[in-house]
């Protein structure tokens, strides 16, 4: 492997890391976490045309998207003079399986190496790679992160349930900045397991919002991980979706991570192959669902807002149109979600995707037919991203579909 | 006072508008091109309107893909274009089943019966008006005579249509080689209802009853023809209404109507569309030229390199003649041998090279002092091999030869040259005096001249006028930096937007410019390209594309006065360099008064592949034959056989799979695609040995292409995964007992990699199938999932697997024979890879390693590459009979799939053997591939190999692959 920076110890006091923003609520969280281990991280949220060209210029432009865009934010940030080289690093995810994703961090070092080669990156993954680096993903920092998703994913869920139906403009974003700000004051005092407590708080401010009855278009949004929840990449779909009047349903973040999970005990099975891993893995597993389940039953509970689907429930829908084997990028999880809307009344479904993704071939394209039987009403639409296809293009496309599902009644 | 709905149609490049009464009849319609002029069109329909229901209310809707901006701005309720469609439907033909729409640049499909299903174009603008439009462009005559000429036809050729791109390359050659202009007018409509079969219905079966709607499908009869044969429609099946080109608009009436909007007098909406705002959502960027003063300056500059010029009808004495034939246009130069231009023509080739180029030489002839001889003659470019045939050229070079020759010729020390041409961009970089990498472009012909000259007759311009145009736009727009049809609607948007068509020819001329340095160069800094930059190609006489590429790169460059012609220029340079004592062999002029050809297709029988060939005979006697991937359907037969491991490779498998058990207790079906032309040894074994017979799916072709396109999900995959479905076709004619295809997330780990994956497609593309062929059931398709590298596994799952015919006892035996065959396969297969060397160093050939992936054996995947190489003389090994004799060399990727890994060490081999050279195989649409070919290019280029890339999918078109490698064969000398 060619030399490049490494993240050593002693940066993490010199060092300001730059982390892409994937999920605007998550991450800021995430960001909380880290710091509290002693990293210093900033959230990039620059969406300026700069970025696309950034990335056009240095990687393959035949590489996928979210790459594109993640690469081009970082040079685009290095090069804003904002940040001394010397005293930056950046962060990249690294998924680690047999789709392009996992070579992200390399194609980013690539091009570090010819105008920053003092900038080391370091790799957020949960299967061991870059072992080298100062920055782990050790057990402490990522059960702490996990408490990060539940919160991330609920409020998530009742901001996009709220925002659609507010009767008073920018009240569920004042709703959700206020808890953003009071988890961020939990997470600093240690104070974030008593999830039964915070739970309830957060759903009882968000029921005080007040909105509308009136029955909206549900449309949910599945896909490639990074285009699904990163507003730079889907264009802002979800406040598209809700400026045409729909409610969209955004599969929360929890179930990648109990997918990816759930997979390395799968593969183990499927191929005979089990390692000392294997059951760390399986236990993952179990605290994850465990985890959600208790913020699912704290939802229904509640009885206000609809609660995410349990993932036994995805799996079980997953199965109907796909083998489990099928791992790699969001694999059968992208199928077993459309299903699993579709079952439970969200029928418009737009699955997005980068163009030329190579998994979503298979789990995407692919399976909406299968989908599409076994639902006859789902309205599912594939829609590509790249920095080529224009928004109007892709909100042309999205508008057919909700003309088709106000065609067909689809007031859920 | 009446009340009556209004429906307005804002199209991409027409506005339509429907006036009708309650009842739906319609009253008034129009339609109009808009030439990217909206708002005015809009307003021009509605003044007639107004003159003819002076006194009446309108409750009127907006729709149309240009149309989303128009409505928001003038407060006209928006209606989505497909809604409105399938409103006029349900009203006026309640009783069909699909509708099929073609506009200018969407096609959509709408199915009604057995659940409503709507489709449309996504990213590509592939099979619609637009793609006519711009083949008829291509032809040089207008659509009406295309649709004319079609009708004439009596054969068609396969064309792409997935985007105009693709369809030039495959017509462009058809044109060269004299194909008749009747067929290849035919071919065209048949690549639209191709592409309306494979991209939009995706599976879904077009039946019942059929309306057709749109511009195109109610102007041009010859695509209706196309399209009611080859969905095999009765006449009465089959409905073409008389109001189709308004049809939407007519939707968007009726649903103002449905929905009760609000009625407002005609002068109100004419107001209201007359003050509509455009919006500020373009992205602008800085303008050209701030004064007239700093343009003149620019101009003076480049004026400098000029050459000096003699007169025909005066000079007498020695001159040299180079055409350039080249893929639109054709340019003759004649030169003394002082190198002085006596003689220069450059125009469109109007898809008759062979006519035009013999006419200008005959005029050469007649204007020509009589003391002018010419001594030697010499031709480049696509046509090479016809007009040499045809005009006895003295000299065939290769067009990159050629440009640099030229090039040296204004700069010396020349070390980067880019030229644009008419649907190719060619740069190649100069190291040490001779070309060291060529980057062409092959995906996508973004960027390209003719791309603008489409554009601008689209918006009723001519060539010239619109390019200068944008020389002082004032905010010019940023359009995308991808392909011609994102280009498309980026205009789109910016038209809706209202940019003005000066900004959107600046526009152009500076996404031309960015897709050349970012797509096919990919620089990524301005001192990669070089310190002396030649620019060249007729793109580069556009002032504002030649300002745009300076800005771009930051430094000042040398566009010589013959930017256009310097291919001729340098194959006349070259005809100077090879003159011989003795006469030149170009026509004379006497021969050339009586020169005739005609042409007609034959099959050649020569070997199975049974290419089509084009003869063209010319009135000496002589003929020239194109079409054919090997000499043998030229009628050369060559002395030995040049080495040949894809040939071998490809024979021994088919053989192999021949064998077969005496009585076999079922017929299991093994489709020979993706990871199989791997694995079929292994899996032969395997189940002969348990006393299955073994039903390969056979060959792969075109036809067995077309038999599975209609269960294709994604028009986008790669073409070997596609292919599979027509294999699957195959085996189910077959009647096998079950057809086996596993899934493997993991390949077999070979060398020293991270991982050891198949690609998602080969992993799990018999989930996909299962998916999308309604065909496949539990029974009859065997997807089990296994990891090669635990023979444990193996057994485990096949005695699951094959449970009910009681063979468990005798698994784990044919198992290991299994893993033994295969092992002994590649073992023959690499020391016949020696042998071939050997023999290539005997006989003093150069090697070349193919590097794709084990399916690149298939000859409809890479459609006779290796022949074609074979055929320049130099022996051809696979990439993975050579991994193993090389080292892993240091990455700075990860390296984590098989077949991939095989490409580095196959590379890092390739380094230490003096007479090797590497050409990969790339598939379009692998996008692993868009990490491993700048890899396997820096592995190469840090030992100072050369990087040949050939990028290939379903067209066969061998035009750019020949270029890169007869460049390649030169700079290897």
């Amino acid at each position: 492997m060619a030399e490049y920076a490494k993240f050593t110890e002693e940066m993490k006091k010199t060092h300001t890391i730059l982390v892409p923003n994937m999920l605007p609520i998550h991450f800021k969280l995430f960001m909380n976490v880290f710091e509290s281990y002693g990293f210093h991280c900033e959230l990039l949220e620059s969406e300026s045309r700069t970025v696309v060209e950034e990335g056009l210029k240095n990687v393959h432009n035949d590489t996928c998207y979210p790459c594109l865009l993640v690469v081009g934010q970082f040079m685009e940030a290095l090069k804003s003079g904002k940040y001394d080289p010397n005293r930056t690093a950046l962060m990249i995810t690294q998924t680690g399986g047999g789709c392009r994703a996992s070579n992200y961090i390399y194609l980013l070092r690539k091009c570090l190496a010819e105008t920053f080669p003092q900038v080391p990156v370091v790799s957020l993954n949960f299967s061991g790679l870059e072992k080298d680096s100062a920055f782990q993903m050790t057990a402490p920092i990522t059960l702490k992160c996990m408490y990060g998703v539940l919160y991330g994913d609920l409020l998530m869920t009742l901001y996009n349930q709220c925002r659609s139906y507010e009767l008073i403009k920018g009240s569920s974003e004042k709703c959700l900045q206020m808890w953003e700000k009071k988890l961020d004051k939990l997470f600093k005092e240690n104070k974030f397991t008593r999830t039964k407590k915070i739970y309830k708080e957060i759903l009882e401010d968000f029921a005080k919002i007040e909105r509308s009855s009136v029955p909206k278009i549900k449309v949910g949004i599945v896909g490639e991980i990074y285009v699904k929840y990163s507003p730079l990449a889907n264009n802002h779909l979800e406040d598209f979706l809700i400026s045409e009047g729909c409610e969209p349903v955004v599969p929360t973040f929890m179930e990648f991570m109990l997918y990816w999970a759930i997979n390395k005990v799968t593969d183990a099975k499927l191929y005979d192959a089990a390692t000392k891993g294997t059951p760390i893995y399986k236990g993952a597993y179990k605290l994850f669902l465990h985890k959600q389940r208790e913020m699912i039953a704290a939802i229904k509970k509640h009885g206000v807002f609809n609660a995410p689907h349990d993932f036994e429930e995805i799996i079980e829908n997953g199965k109907k149109f796909i083998g489990l084997g099928v791992s790699m990028g969001e694999g059968w999880l992208i199928p077993a979600e459309m299903g699993a809307l579709a079952a439970s009344g969200t029928e418009n479904i737009i699955c997005t995707q980068p163009f030329g993704c190579l998994p979503n071939h298979i789990v995407a394209k692919g399976m909406s037919r299968a989908v599409k039987e076994a639902y006859p009403n789902a309205n599912i639409i594939a829609i590509d991203y790249d920095p080529g296809a224009t928004r109007v293009n892709q909100e042309n496309r999205i508008k057919l579909m909700l003309a088709n599902a106000k065609a067909a009644g689809g007031l859920h | 006072m009446n009340t009556y709905a209004l429906g307005i149609d804002v199209g991409s490049t027409t506005v339509k508008t429907v006036v009708c009464d309650e009842q739906g009849t319609i009253l008034h319609s129009a339609y109009q091109r808009h030439f990217s002029k909206v708002k005015e069109t809009v307003a021009g329909q509605l003044e007639s309107i107004l003159m003819k229901f002076p006194d009446v209310q309108l409750r009127a809707a907006m729709t149309g893909s240009a149309g989303l901006g128009l409505a928001n701005s003038a407060g006209i309720p928006f209606v989505q274009e497909v809604h409105a469609a399938f409103l006029a439907v349900k009203t006026c033909y309640p009783k069909a089943d699909t509708v099929i729409e073609l506009g200018g640049e969407d096609a959509k499909i709408i199915f009604l019966t057995g659940g409503v299903e709507q489709r449309m174009n996504g990213s590509c603008a592939g099979g619609t008006g637009a793609f006519i439009d711009q083949m008829a462009t291509l032809l040089g005559i207008t659509v009406d005579e295309l649709d004319k000429a079609s009708l004439r036809a009596t054969r068609t050729y396969p064309i792409a249509s997935r985007c105009g791109v693709f369809a030039k390359s495959d017509i462009q050659p058809l044109l060269n080689q004299g194909a008749a202009r009747e067929d290849v007018a035919a071919s065209i409509f048949r690549a639209v209802v191709d592409q309306t079969v494979a991209g939009l219905a995706q599976g879904r079966e077009i039946k019942g009853n059929v309306l057709f709607l749109g511009g195109p499908l109610s102007f041009q009869k010859g695509l209706r023809k196309a399209f009611v044969d080859t969905l095999g429609l009765s006449e009465e099946q089959a409905i073409f209404p008389e109001q189709a080109p308004v049809f939407v608009a007519l939707g968007s009436a009726l649903y103002a109507q449905e929905s009760r909007l609000s009625a407002k007098t005609p002068q109100e909406l004419l107001r209201k569309v007359q003050h509509a705002s455009a919006s500020s959502e373009v992205l602008t960027g800085d303008c050209l030229f701030e004064s007239h003063e700093e343009y003149a300056a620019f101009v003076d500059r480049h004026k400098r390199h000029d050459l000096k010029y003699a007169d025909l009808r005066t000079y007498q004495g020695d001159a040299y003649l180079g055409i350039d034939s080249g893929s639109t246009t054709t340019k003759l130069v004649l030169i003394t041998d002082k190198g002085e231009l006596l003689y220069s023509h450059y125009a469109s080739n109007e898809g008759q090279p062979l006519d035009r180029i013999a006419a200008k030489l005959k005029q050469i002839y007649h204007d020509k002092h009589p003391n002018l001889r010419i001594r030697s003659s010499a031709v480049t470019g696509y046509g090479e091999d016809l007009i040499r045939a045809g005009l006895s050229v003295d000299h065939g070079i290769v067009e990159t030869v050629a440009h640099f020759k030229a090039a040296a010729f204004f700069c010396p020390d020349v070390d980067f040259i880019i030229d644009i041409g008419g649907q190719d961009i060619k740069c190649f970089k100069i190291k040490n005096g001779a070309i060291d990498s060529i980057m062409l472009n092959e995906a996508c012909s973004s960027g390209c001249g003719s791309f603008i000259q489409t554009f601008a007759m689209a918006l009723g311009y001519d060539i010239g006028e619109f390019s200068k145009m944008g020389l002082f736009a004032k905010h010019p727009v940023e359009l995308g930096s991808r392909c011609t049809v994102f280009m498309n609607s980026s205009v789109k948007q910016a038209q809706k937007d209202g940019a003005t068509v000066e900004d959107i020819s600046a526009g152009l001329s500076s996404s031309i410019i960015k897709n050349a340095i970012y797509k096919v160069i990919r620089a990524k800094s301005v001192d990669e390209l070089g310190k002396n930059i030649v620019v060249q190609g007729g793109t580069f006489l556009n002032d504002a594309v030649l300002r745009c590429f300076e800005r771009e790169i930051g430094r000042n460059v040398i566009r010589p006065a013959i930017s256009g012609l310097m291919g001729a220029f340098g194959a006349a340079l070259y005809a100077k360099e090879q003159a011989q004592e003795q006469e030149s062999t170009l026509i004379q002029p006497q021969a050339l008064q009586n020169f005739s050809y005609s042409s007609k297709n034959v099959r050649c029988g020569g070997c199975t592949a049974n290419c089509l060939l084009n003869v063209i005979r010319f009135s000496d006697g002589g003929r020239f034959v194109s079409g054919n991937r090997c000499e043998k359907g030229a009628g050369i037969k060559r002395e030995t056989e040049v080495p040949d491991l894809y040939s071998y490779k490809y024979e021994s498998l088919l053989q192999l799979a021949k064998q077969q058990p005496a009585s076999p207790r079922a017929k299991i079906g093994l489709p020979l695609v993706l990871g199989n032309y791997e694995q079929l040894p292994f899996w032969h074994t395997m189940f002969t040995k348990l006393g299955f017979a073994v039903e390969i799916s056979g060959e792969s072709d075109r036809k067995v292409y077309f038999k599975g396109q209609h269960t294709i999900p994604s028009d986008t995959v790669c073409y070997p995964a596609k292919l599979a479905h027509g294999h699957i076709e195959t085996l189910l004619e077959k009647k096998v007992d079950f057809i086996f295809w596993p899934c493997m997330s993991y390949n077999v780990k070979e060398a020293d990699t991270s991982n050891h994956y198949n690609c998602p497609v080969v992993a799990y593309y018999p989930e996909l199938m299962r998916a999308n062929h309604s065909g496949l059931n539990e029974e009859n398709f065997v997807y089990p999932y296994m990891d090669l590298n635990r023979p444990k596994n193996v057994i485990n799952v096949m005695k699951r697997t094959l449970a009910k015919y009681n063979v468990g006892g005798q698994i784990s035996g044919a198992v290991e024979a299994a893993y033994k065959s295969m092992q002994d396969f590649r073992q023959n297969i690499a020391n016949k890879a020696s042998d071939v060397i050997q023999q290539a160093r005997a006989e003093g050939r150069k090697i070349i390693v193919l590097a794709g992936r084990p399916y690149h054996l298939d000859k409809e995947i890479n459609h006779g590459i290796h022949k074609l190489i074979t055929s320049l003389g130099l022996a051809v090994v696979t990439e993975e009979s050579v991994a193993q004799l090389g080292q892993m060399p240091k990455l700075g990727v990860l390296n984590q799939w098989t077949y991939h890994s095989r490409l580095y060490r196959a590379a890092q081999y390739v380094t230490t053997q003096p007479d090797m050279q590497l050409v990969q195989l790339v598939s379009f649409g692998c996008g692993i591939d868009a990490i491993t070919t700048d890899e396997v290019r820096s592995i190469l280029e840090s030992k100072g190999k050369l990087y040949t890339q050939l990028k290939i999918d379903e067209i066969n078109n061998l035009g750019a692959a020949k270029i890169r490698l007869r460049s390649l064969l030169a700079a290897m000398k």
